[in-house]
């Protein structure tokens, strides 16, 4: 039974849902519209959708401001490792999980899954002594391994275990009768077929990374080792007031690229997100 | 949680040879399980170290007087957990957590649920608009953020489109009740599309025959909507809420950039009051007890959710 939506109330629907776009596209237009507006532009009134004058003056100024090419190396870098990490950890841990079994599986599995009941803020002020008492405060080492070894890897070993149950135990059986040991079954049988989860897992990992901002704060001084996040909020004038074009083009030049990756792969980004039901 | 193995039916090559008197030490089991501990040393260490361990030393911290500054670190018991019942600061900042917590799940969940259905409808282009609502979620936290604070400004970009429309709008972010409703829509703008998704997902899920039956009884959009649609997707409702309400307790950034807290205490929630105390005021003692705090009400939570799916969660897979 298919029946068309009448017109009226079809019309009705795309309006509100044109009108509810509003809110969720325009803060990331006016960013970077007003990036690109001269500064006395940029409170103007009535408020312009485009800028009068094109001034892309603030994008230079980002970089005399702030290391910000280094600030953009070190995100990238950090987010790149962590993910890759992540992802290593997680899939063998997961696997192992999910497929072999071994005396004291289940008590092991209970004290990973701790690390799910625990938020990264509860343990943050002993992990700020640890590293300190290690000499690795301002270092990006407690941004790389507490994400790869700690608490936001456990998640993402749930899921790789999730995925592995799930796999069919024939393929496996057909692996090892034909000789192939138990890590060549996980690194050559079970690791290509679970692509897609561990898609999934990137990309949340990455992007918990990119975003991260109370761990960049507490452990890191120097403007030089800054992340992004952290940076952002840096583009003040002498009197601590934002420089509102130059943050708006430094944070222009931080959402977009992630913005546009995302519009080509959407569908991966959508469903590896919804599917681990994680903020990002 | 319990485990669940897929028989694996592998010949014991080592032990099934026929006619050798003893087998050899290295069995197939035994290889297995010395490749499962291999496979989780990673992660166990990883947990024991940067979770379990700081977990243990938070709580031991809490019974320590400890301010970095003075360089005093000394045994007190129970005192900084008096401290929690005393500190005046506490109850305004607790009040703001349930307040935050609260208004960002009704808000989220009634938004997400509502685009869901939007989108849900027999319509083309929804992909588009789909995509559109779930593009704050990858935009950089502090980079959405800061918009907002630009946005929200005295003399920023909302108030002029409300003054080209003849309304003059309050100073959002200095304003008392104002503040905390901003840090409360502009969180939920930034991750309402998750909640969306997972619910479409769930909409799609509930079989058309069922709404189609229910009209035939004469059953009206609303009883549809609160007798199928409602009981059918409360195990997303479930999960969805108690990943935003645990979200909600770890949000720091966005109060960190747009508020700092303001104005007074009102948007400081538990999480930046702690890193306050700890990180500003070097009151570590002091900061890990309030983490003892937030450690328990995560639990608690989680352990309520749930209990709760037990009693009103329709039809749990």
């Amino acid at each position: 039974m298919k029946r068309e939506i009448p017109l009226r109330l079809k019309t009705l629907l795309y309006g509100l849902l044109c009108v509810m776009c509003v809110p969720f596209v325009f803060p990331t237009w006016w960013m970077v519209t007003s990036s690109l507006k001269p500064i006395g532009e940029i409170f103007a009134f009535p408020p312009k959708l485009l800028p009068a004058d094109w001034d892309f003056s603030a994008y230079a100024q980002v970089f005399q401001l702030q290391p910000f090419a280094s600030q953009y190396v070190n995100s990238l870098y950090i987010a790149l490792i962590v993910t890759t990490g992540t992802m290593a950890v997680a899939a063998m841990a997961g696997y192992a999980f999910a497929r072999i079994r071994f005396p004291g599986q289940n008590v092991l599995f209970v004290v990973v899954l701790l690390g799910l009941l625990i938020p990264s803020e509860v343990t943050i002020v002993p992990l700020f002594q640890m590293f300190h008492g290690l000499g690795l405060t301002d270092t990006h080492w407690p941004l790389i391994l507490v994400p790869i070894l700690g608490a936001p890897s456990v998640l993402a070993t749930f899921i790789m275990r999730q995925f592995f149950i799930s796999l069919p135990g024939e393929l496996e059986e057909a692996a090892r009768m034909d000789g192939l040991g138990r890590f060549g079954t996980f690194y050559r049988i079970a690791l290509p077929l679970a692509r897609p989860a561990l898609g999934a897992v990137a990309i949340f990992t990455f992007l918990h990374s990119w975003n991260l901002y109370l761990e960049p704060i507490v452990y890191l001084s120097s403007p030089e080792k800054f992340t992004l996040p952290q940076a952002l909020t840096q583009f003040v004038d002498a009197y601590g007031g934002p420089m509102w074009n130059v943050q708006l083009a430094a944070a222009s030049m931080t959402a977009l690229p992630v913005l546009v990756v995302f519009v080509l792969a959407q569908r991966q980004f959508i469903e590896g997100l919804a599917h681990t039901g994680v903020k990002g | 949680m319990t485990t669940t193995h897929p028989k694996l039916q592998v010949p014991d090559r080592a032990g099934a040879r026929p006619g050798t008197g003893t087998p050899p030490f290295w069995t197939v089991r035994r290889r297995d399980n010395l490749v499962g501990y291999l496979l989780i040393t990673p992660q166990l260490v990883g947990s024991v170290l940067f979770v379990l361990l700081p977990l243990g030393l938070v709580v031991w911290y809490s019974l320590h007087e400890w301010n970095v500054l003075a360089g005093t670190f000394e045994f007190v018991g129970g005192e900084n957990y008096d401290r929690l019942v005393t500190d005046a600061n506490l109850r305004e900042v607790l009040g703001a957590t349930a307040l935050f917590s609260v208004g960002l799940v009704v808000l989220n969940l009634a938004l997400a649920l509502f685009l869901a259905i939007l989108l849900n409808q027999r319509l083309r282009g929804t992909a588009f608009f789909r995509t559109v609502f779930f593009s704050p979620v990858v935009v950089s936290l502090v980079a959405w953020t800061i918009v907002w604070q630009f946005l929200l400004q005295d003399d920023g970009g909302l108030n002029g489109l409300l003054a080209a429309a003849g309304v003059e709008g309050p100073n959002w972010l200095r304003g008392e009740g104002t503040a905390m409703l901003s840090v409360v829509v502009v969180q939920v703008l930034k991750n309402v599309g998750l909640n969306m998704v997972l619910f479409l997902a769930a909409l799609q899920g509930v079989p058309a025959q069922l709404y189609e039956a229910a009209e035939l009884d004469g059953a009206g959009v609303r009883t549809r909507f609160l007798r199928i649609t409602v009981p059918l997707i409360s195990p997303t409702i479930l999960l969805t809420s108690i990943i935003t309400v645990v979200g909600s307790l770890q949000v720091f950034a966005q109060i960190a950039v747009l508020t700092q807290g303001g104005p007074g205490v009102s948007t400081t929630v538990l999480v930046y009051y702690l890193y306050q105390q700890a990180f500003q005021f070097h009151h570590f003692g002091y900061g890990a007890t309030l983490s003892v705090l937030l450690f328990a009400i995560v639990a608690l939570l989680t352990l309520v959710q749930w209990r709760m799916r037990r009693r009103w969660v329709f039809n749990e897979t």
